[in-house]
C-alpha cells in the first residue's frame, strides 16, 4: 500500500528518514538541506520515531557522532550539503574505512568559494573516492526510493559500506511533486532490523575500531573495501527487485531512456536528466535518433555496464554539474571515457560542463548539444572535447 | 587472533581489533634499561609504586603488592623506586 | 578508596601498551578507570596515548574503544551514547555502559575544542578526560595552547631573539567550568586517590564531566622518567597546577601547598625550560612568576580560601 502525497524533496526524504526509523541522527542544518532537519526534529519532538538526535555543533561532528553510533552498533543516519559535506570530508574515509553503512542524503549544493548556495554536484563529486555509494535522482520520487534502498544496500553483508543518497538542491529539495510514499509498515519491513556484526555496545565481546594500522595490515583492509565496492552492483540490482515487489518502481544501474536505437546520447545525472528527457523527445519527433543514459548509481562507477549500452552510438555528450579544473573534463566524462576504453565502441565521446552555481540548463541547451553530436556523428569530426554550457564570455 | 602474513579474507573488516586487552602478548620488557627489584622485607605495601606504574606492571594480588612485578612489560622507568617512601625499590643494571 | 582496595579492581589498561617509558598518560588512564563500575566505551583523539594503544592487532583496553580523527572524540563518543541511549529506550539493551572521551591537550584544548564544548553544551553523559603534557608530544613536541609560557618545543623553539613559547597558556578547566556543566575537576596523578575520587564523581555524575590531569612527558619536558610524579606534585607545590574541582558551581579547593614554593622548582628540573635561566632571561622568569601568583590568587578567591 502507499499514499499519493504532494511534498518537496526535503520533506520526502524527512518522511524516509522517519520511516526508516534510525536509532541516531546526527545532523547539521544547512542551505539546502535544512528544511529536511527541521522537519525530522520536528518528528523526533513529536514522539513519531525513536531516534536520538544529537544536535551537533557542526558536520565534522554530524559525521563523527554518526560513525560514532554507527561503530556502538545502532542504525545511524545524517545528512548535508555543499560546504558541510566538505567539512565531513575526513571523516567521511573513516566511515567508509570501518565499514560502518551510515546513509546520508546530500542535497547537491556548490562548493565555495565564491559562496553560492545552488545546485550542482561539486559537493558529491569531492566525495567521489571517499569509499561511499554514491546515488543520484531524477526527482524527489526517486530521491526518496533511493534513500530507503540505500539502507538495505549498505548493511548488506557483501557491502557494509556507506551510502550518499543525491537530490539536486532547491530544484529537487524545494521542488513540490506529486510522489508516493510507502506505508510505514511496508518500510519498517523492508528496512527491518540492524545487526552489526561486531559493536562497541557489547561488553561480552569488547573490540576496538579505528586502530594504528600500518603497513603490515592497512593494505589488506583496504582491499576489503575494494572488493566490497566490487560487490555493490549485484547488491544493488538485488535490492531493487526486491524493492519493486513492494513499490511497483523499477530500478537499476542507471536508466536508459530510448537508448536502444539511439544514434546519439547524453548521459547526465540528477534533475538535469528530466530535462534531458524532454531534449530527447523534443528531437525524436523531429526524426533524430536521440537518446539519454541516467545514471543512478554513480560510485562505485558501473563502468562495462555503462560503456556497454553506449557503445553502439555515433556520437555521446557527458554532461557534467561539476568541473574537475584538472583540463580533462568534469567527473563524469573522465570516468565514461575511461569505461569505453576498454570497450570495442568506436564512437566520438565529448563534454559538456553546465549549470554550475544553479545556472538553469535549458531544453533548448540540451538540444542545441545533440545538435553538435549529430554534427560529429556526420563528419566524424571533433571542434572541442570540453565544452562549457551556458556561461557567458 | 590475527597473526602476521594474514591475508585480507583472513582478518576482521574494517580494522577492527576483536579480542580486548591482547596487548598483554605485546612484551615491551626488552625495553628496559635498568629492572627494578623489589625488596619485599622492607616493602610496607603502601601501593605507591602500583598506582604510579605506567604500565601496570606492579603487581598486587588480594591487596598485597608484594606479590611481582611483571618484567614482561615493565619499561625500566623508575617511578616506583623514586616514588618508595621506604626504598624498597631498587633500580639495577639490566 | 585505599589504594591497597582500589588495587583490587581488574586493571582497565593492560601492560604492553607502548607509550614511552615513564609516560604520565598511563599512569593517569590506569587511575581514571579505575573510578569506573560499569563496562566502558572508551574514546580516544589522536594522539599519543592512541597510538600507544592500539597498534594493530593489538589493543591494551579491555574495555570496548574507539578512535575515530584527532579533532572529535568528544563527538564521537556523544554518539555512542546517544545510540546507547536510543537502544535502552527502545529496550533493545538494558546494560550499564559508562563513556569517556580521552584527548591530550592539542585534542582538547586546540583542534578538538570546538567538539569537546558543543559534546559538554549537550549535556551527554560522559566523562571527558584531557591528559594534560603541555604539547603535541606525539608529533615531536610542538607547541599547544597548553604549553607554558617560555617552554622552549619544536614550534616555539627558544631561539637567539625569542626564548621560547610567547604565550601564557589558555585556562581550558576554567573554560569548562563556564559551560555550567555539573563536574568539572582538575587533578593531578602525584595524588591517585584525589583523582580516583575525582574521576569517581565525574562517571557517578549524571551529565557531562570534565577532568583535567596534569600528566608528565619525560621527552617534552626534558625531564628524567623517573621524576614524572615528583614534578607533578611541584607543580602543584609551586601553584603552577592547583587542584580544584567545580560541582554544580561550586569551586573547592583540594590541594593548598604548606609552603608556596618559587616557579623556578618547576622550571628547574625541566630542560624546555632551560634558557630561561640565562641571565637576558632572567625578567621573563619574573614575570612567569607573577602570572602563577594573580592565576592562584583568582583560583583562591574562587574557592572562598582568602
Amino acid at each position: 500500500m502507499s499514499n499519493q502525497v504532494a511534498l518537496t524533496g526535503n520533506e520526502v526524504m524527512a518522511q524516509a528518514m522517519r520511516q526508516i526509523n534510525p536509532d541516531v541522527v546526527a545532523a547539521y542544518p544547512i542551505t539546502p538541506q535544512t528544511a529536511m532537519v527541521q522537519l525530522f526534529s520536528q518528528f523526533v519532538a513529536d514522539g513519531k520515531v525513536d531516534t536520538e538526535y544529537v544536535t551537533v555543533e557542526s558536520e565534522h561532528s554530524a559525521m563523527s557522532a554518526t560513525v560514532g553510533a554507527s561503530a556502538a552498533g545502532s542504525r545511524a543516519m545524517t545528512a548535508t550539503a555543499a560546504n558541510g559535506l566538505a567539512l565531513m570530508w575526513e571523516v567521511l574515509y573513516i566511515a567508509s574505512g570501518t565499514r560502518l553503512p551510515i546513509v546520508m542524503p546530500v542535497v547537491n549544493r556548490a562548493l565555495s568559494g565564491p559562496i553560492n548556495i545552488h545546485c550542482d554536484h561539486s559537493d558529491a563529486m569531492g566525495a567521489r573516492d571517499s569509499g561511499w555509494i554514491q546515488f543520484f535522482a531524477e526527482n524527489g520520487q526517486e530521491a526518496y526510493d533511493n534513500a530507503i534502498q540505500a539502507v538495505r544496500i549498505s548493511e548488506h553483508e557483501d557491502v557494509r559500506l556507506p551510502s550518499i543518497v543525491n537530490l539536486d538542491g532547491f530544484i529537487i529539495s524545494h521542488a513540490v511533486e506529486n510522489l508516493e510514499i510507502l506505508a510505514d509498515e511496508d518500510v519498517e519491513e523492508f528496512v527491518g532490523d540492524y545487526q552489526a556484526d561486531n559493536y562497541l555496545l557489547n561488553s561480552e565481546d569488547p573490540i576496538a575500531v579505528g586502530p594504528l594500522d600500518l603497513q603490515d595490515f592497512y593494505f589488506e583492509h583496504k582491499m576489503q573495501q575494494a572488493v566490497a565496492a566490487s560487490n555493490v552492483k549485484d547488491v544493488v540490482l538485488e535490492v531493487a527487485k526486491e524493492y519493486e515487489e513492494i513499490s511497483g518502481r523499477e530500478y537499476g544501474l542507471f536508466e536508459e531512456y530510448k537508448l536502444d536505437d539511439a544514434e546519439v546520447a547524453v548521459v547526465a545525472l540528477g534533475s538535469t536528466t528530466g530535462t534531458a528527457k524532454a531534449a530527447v523527445d523534443n528531437l525524436r519527433e523531429q526524426g533524430v535518433k536521440a537518446g539519454l543514459l541516467k545514471i543512478r548509481l554513480y560510485r562505485p562507477f558501473p563502468a562495462e555496464e555503462i560503456a556497454n549500452a553506449l557503445k553502439d552510438l555515433d556520437a555521446v555528450a557527458i554532461l557534467d554539474r561539476a568541473d574537475t579544473f584538472s583540463t580533462t573534463g568534469g567527473p563524469v566524462y573522465i570516468d565514461t571515457r575511461a569505461a569505453l576504453y576498454d570497450s570495442d565502441a568506436d564512437l566520438e565521446v565529448v563534454n559538456y560542463v553546465y549549470g554550475l552555481g544553479g545556472r538553469d540548463i535549458k531544453v533548448e541547451e540540451i538540444e542545441s548539444v545533440f545538435e553538435d553530436l549529430q554534427q560529429i556523428a556526420e563528419t566524424g569530426n571533433v571542434e572541442q572535447k570540453i565544452n562549457y554550457l551556458g556561461v557567458r564570455e | 587472533m590475527v597473526k602476521p602474513g594474514d591475508g585480507y579474507k583472513d582478518i576482521p573488516k574494517g580494522g577492527l581489533i576483536l579480542e580486548a586487552g591482547n596487548a598483554k602478548n605485546y612484551k615491551t620488557g626488552g625495553w628496559r634499561t635498568k629492572k627494578p627489584i623489589l625488596d619485599k622485607e622492607t616493602c610496607i605495601n603502601c601501593h605507591r609504586c602500583w598506582a604510579f606504574c605506567p604500565d601496570s606492571s606492579v603487581l598486587s594480588e588480594d591487596g598485597d603488592v608484594k606479590a611481582e612485578i611483571d618484567y614482561d612489560h615493565c619499561k625500566g622507568c623508575g617511578i616506583c623506586a623514586h616514588e618508595c617512601p621506604v626504598n624498597a625499590i631498587e633500580m639495577e643494571k639490566e | 578508596m585505599k589504594l591497597k582496595e582500589a588495587a583490587k579492581k581488574e586493571e582497565r589498561l593492560t601492560g604492553g601498551h607502548r607509550l614511552c617509558s615513564g609516560c604520565g598518560a598511563g599512569t593517569v588512564v590506569r587511575l581514571v578507570m579505575r573510578a569506573s563500575d560499569n563496562p566502558a566505551v572508551v574514546g580516544c583523539s589522536t594522539g599519543c596515548l592512541e597510538v600507544s594503544t592500539t597498534i594493530y592487532p593489538y589493543t591494551a583496553w579491555e574495555d570496548s574503544f574507539i578512535h575515530n580523527a584527532f579533532e572529535n572524540v568528544a563527538a564521537t563518543i556523544s554518539g555512542v551514547e546517544s545510540a546507547y541511549r536510543s537502544l535502552r529506550n527502545q529496550g533493545k539493551m538494558d546494560e550499564d555502559f559508562d563513556f569517556i572521551a580521552i584527548g591530550g591537550d592539542g585534542g582538547s584544548y586546540d583542534i578538538g575544542f570546538q567538539s569537546l564544548s558543543g559534546a559538554m553544551e549537550r549535556g551527554h553523559d560522559m566523562v571527558y578526560l584531557c591528559y594534560d603534557n603541555g604539547a603535541y608530544m606525539n608529533t615531536g613536541i610542538q607547541r599547544s595552547s597548553a604549553t607554558p609560557k617560555g617552554a622552549n618545543t619544536t614550534t616555539s623553539p627558544a631561539g637567539e631573539v625569542i626564548p621560547g613559547k610567547q604565550q601564557y597558556r589558555k585556562e581550558l578547566t576554567d573554560i569548562m567550568a563556564a559551560h555550567n556543566i555539573p563536574y568539572v575537576a582538575q587533578a593531578s596523578p602525584f595524588k591517585p586517590q584525589d583523582l580516583m575520587k575525582k574521576a569517581k564523581k565525574a562517571f557517578e555524575t549524571e551529565g557531562p564531566a570534565f577532568l583535567n590531569v596534569l600528566a608528565p612527558c619525560p621527552r617534552g619536558w626534558r625531564s628524567k622518567a623517573e621524576e614524572g610524579i615528583e614534578l607533578t606534585k611541584i607543580a602543584a607545590d609551586t601553584c603552577f597546577w592547583p587542584l580544584f574541582e567545580v560541582e554544580n558551581g561550586e569551586w573547592k579547593l583540594n590541594y593548598n601547598p604548606k609552603a608556596k614554593k618559587p616557579i623556578t622548582d618547576w622550571l628547574e628540573p625541566q630542560g624546555r625550560f632551560k634558557h630561561l635561566f640565562k641571565p637576558e632571561n632572567e625578567g621573563l622568569i619574573e614575570e612567569i612568576q607573577e602570572h602563577v601568583d594573580e592565576r592562584w590568587e583568582t583560583i583562591l578567591h574562587r574557592c572562598g580560601e582568602e
